[in-house]
């Protein structure tokens, strides 16, 4: 019992260390509220938006910054911040769901390719280097406007352009683990090698992991945005943050300022808040890091 | 007796651009059930090759050229994967050069033992940890359940070791390959180590295969001795004749290059360093450092032969041995 007891407090130490390593970064720390915050804010969506993201005012067309509408409102009289907060909900997942998928398959792919070698990896990496033979940004346009832009394309095609960011990465990391002594240890007691890869290896490569998706998150979140704001993303009326900085960036000239700065304001604010706390987690996963302010 | 390993003109080749390495180059010999087979050399001379080629790990640019591996009755050679998986861990298992970094560093100590009884005896969690921590009771671990939990850089450098014992032992191996186990732990630890795996290998019965280059230690604990040198083998002895009267030249090298506190001898340095095994020279590899050199050595391989009974040595020089090799 008592050996349970200082077991958790080593861990409750070191999970407390890396607590007291990340506040010392303020900006990140606050870039990680920043996060919650808008997580938070896609999950009560329902609850917290004033008004439906979807209903007209004709009376309320167009109308400014005010009490009623804090963010203005839009041509139909739709309120800005119910559809900037519903839209959070939509960029959010599309990014989270792409990302998910693009980790799950890429690890996997650069797992099998780093570990197994031969002409495997150079299977899998030439097909990996076809698709970066594309900007990805290009490359998720085309798949979008061909498949059609349901949301459930729009997230393959940031899945699949996201893919060999996380291949590479894992081949690279396998490449170094599977050399080492505890793989060989592994092997020497008749594991299979499926279950070396996965139990063994791959969980000593989710630092960098973390770290790449956390960036990776960002980008996803911008190239959501960036789709829709093409109209090759997700499809009107569903409020997007993309598609609505597109509408509103029609208004420039004619002053309605809110209708393009908020939105854009949105995607701004959370690709940079992931970016910054990457940032940090890299610094903060880095062993050569350990101890230095 | 039938011995329990019996390894037979083992060849071994690393292919690299400029032509195949010879790692190991024809080894023979047994291991006797039950007993402490000492493999020494120097750096570089095949001893862990040869270990890891008897696990079947010698992964591409490295393949087994020629040669039989003979264990309990079967040719491990000749295995599908699958029966190999089965052999390796269960039959036959191996302890590291150094243990901290031979441990999973994500996986807590106790996970990677229970895996073990988990994979070869099919046993159900609850009874596979009970085994465990009875496991790191016998290594000598103090508080099982305690370190059992951590990982392995929170124990020291001598319990990480124990606990590769431990999982070395766990499912009653026949045969313990340990590969410089005591490499990198402090001297009062590495002989309670040392101690520990010997005690656990008589007791379980295994035989066990100890690669060292430290002939104090095999001096102390093998029964039997093989030498090799640049990928071959070229002696093998009970240890006591070993020591008394090492036929092979660089035996006797070896043996004279041993630091005496009892006597007032000149520790003798052996002359050159190991040949490229990189296009070897044809012939016996020690010639270029042989005090006894003949003509015949630069040009034809010795035979192993007997000098007495249970001595065999690789060399032309060696007085009652250069009629056996002639007749072959």
């Amino acid at each position: 019992m008592a050996a349970v007891v200082a077991q958790r407090a080593e861990t409750r130490r070191a999970s407390a260390r890396l607590w007291r390593r990340a506040q010392r970064n303020r900006l990140s720390f606050a870039a990680l509220g920043v996060i919650a915050a808008i997580t938070l804010v896609a999950l009560a969506a329902p609850w917290l938006a004033p008004y439906d993201p979807d209903a007209t005012d004709a009376t309320a067309a167009l109308a400014s910054v005010s009490r009623a509408h804090w963010l203005g409102t839009d041509l139909y009289g739709r309120d800005q911040l119910s559809r900037i907060i519903h839209a959070a909900r939509v960029d959010l997942l599309v990014a989270l769901v792409a990302t998910a998928m693009a980790l799950t398959t890429g690890s996997l792919l650069g797992a099998l390719a780093g570990y197994r070698g031969g002409w495997i990896d150079q299977l899998v990496m030439r097909a990996i280097d076809s698709v970066m033979a594309f900007p990805a940004f290009i490359l998720a346009m085309a798949i979008t406007a061909t498949l059609g832009n349901s949301t459930a394309y729009v997230v393959a095609a940031i899945a699949i352009t996201h893919v060999p960011i996380y291949t590479r990465l894992i081949r690279g990391e396998m490449l170094k683990v599977r050399e080492t002594e505890y793989a060989e240890a592994a092997r020497t007691v008749g594991n299979p090698g499926h279950r070396i890869v996965l139990r063994h290896l791959l969980p000593n490569c989710v630092p960098p992991l973390i770290v790449q998706a956390t960036l990776a998150m960002g980008f996803a979140i911008l190239t959501v945005a960036a789709l829709s704001f093409l109209g090759l993303g997700i499809q009107p009326p569903q409020s997007e943050w993309g598609a609505m900085t597109a509408e509103g960036a029609g208004y420039i000239v004619s002053g309605e300022w809110w209708l393009f700065l908020f939105p854009g304001l949105a995607i701004m604010v959370t690709v940079l808040a992931f970016n910054l706390v990457g940032d940090t987690l890299r610094d903060l996963l880095d062993p050569r890091m350990q101890g230095v302010r | 007796m039938t011995p329990l390993l019996t390894v037979r003109d083992l060849t071994v080749h690393f292919d690299t651009d400029d032509g195949p390495v010879e790692a190991v180059d024809g080894a023979s010999f047994v291991v006797e059930p039950g007993e402490i087979l000492g493999l020494v050399g120097e750096s570089g001379s095949g001893k862990s090759v040869t270990a890891l080629t008897i696990l079947r790990l010698i992964r591409p640019p490295g393949r087994v050229v020629s040669g039989s591996i003979g264990f309990e009755g079967r040719e491990l050679l000749a295995l599908g994967e699958d029966e190999m998986r089965a052999v390796r861990g269960a039959r036959i298992s191996m302890v590291f050069q150094s243990p901290r970094t031979a441990l999973n560093p994500v996986l807590p100590v106790g996970r990677q033992i229970a895996r073990l009884y988990r994979l070869h005896q099919g046993l159900a969690p609850a009874e596979a940890e009970r085994r465990t921590l009875e496991m790191l009771t016998l290594v000598g671990i103090p508080e099982p359940e305690r370190r059992a939990r951590q990982y392995a850089h929170q124990l020291s450098g001598g319990m990480c070791q124990r606990v590769m014992i431990a999982m070395a032992l766990a499912t009653s191996p026949r045969l313990l390959l340990a590969d410089e186990p005591t490499t990198g732990l402090d001297v009062s630890i590495a002989a309670q180590i040392l101690d520990l795996m010997i005690e656990l290998g008589r007791r379980t019965g295994a035989s066990i295969l100890l690669i060292t280059h430290d002939l104090g230690v095999v001096a102390g604990v093998c029964d039997r001795v093989a030498v090799m040198h640049a990928g071959q083998l070229v002696e093998c002895a009970e240890v006591h004749a070993l020591f008394k009267r090492p036929a092979h030249p660089y035996t006797r090298a070896l043996v004279n290059a041993i630091p005496r506190v009892d006597r007032e001898v000149v520790m003798e340095p052996i002359p050159g360093a190991v040949p490229s095994l990189l296009g070897p020279p044809p012939g016996c590899r020690y010639a270029g450092r042989c005090p006894d050199v003949l003509d015949v050595c630069r040009t034809a391989r010795p035979a192993v032969a007997a000098v007495a009974d249970g001595h065999e040595v690789a060399c032309y020089a060696v007085e009652g041995t250069r009629g056996a090799a002639a007749r072959r």
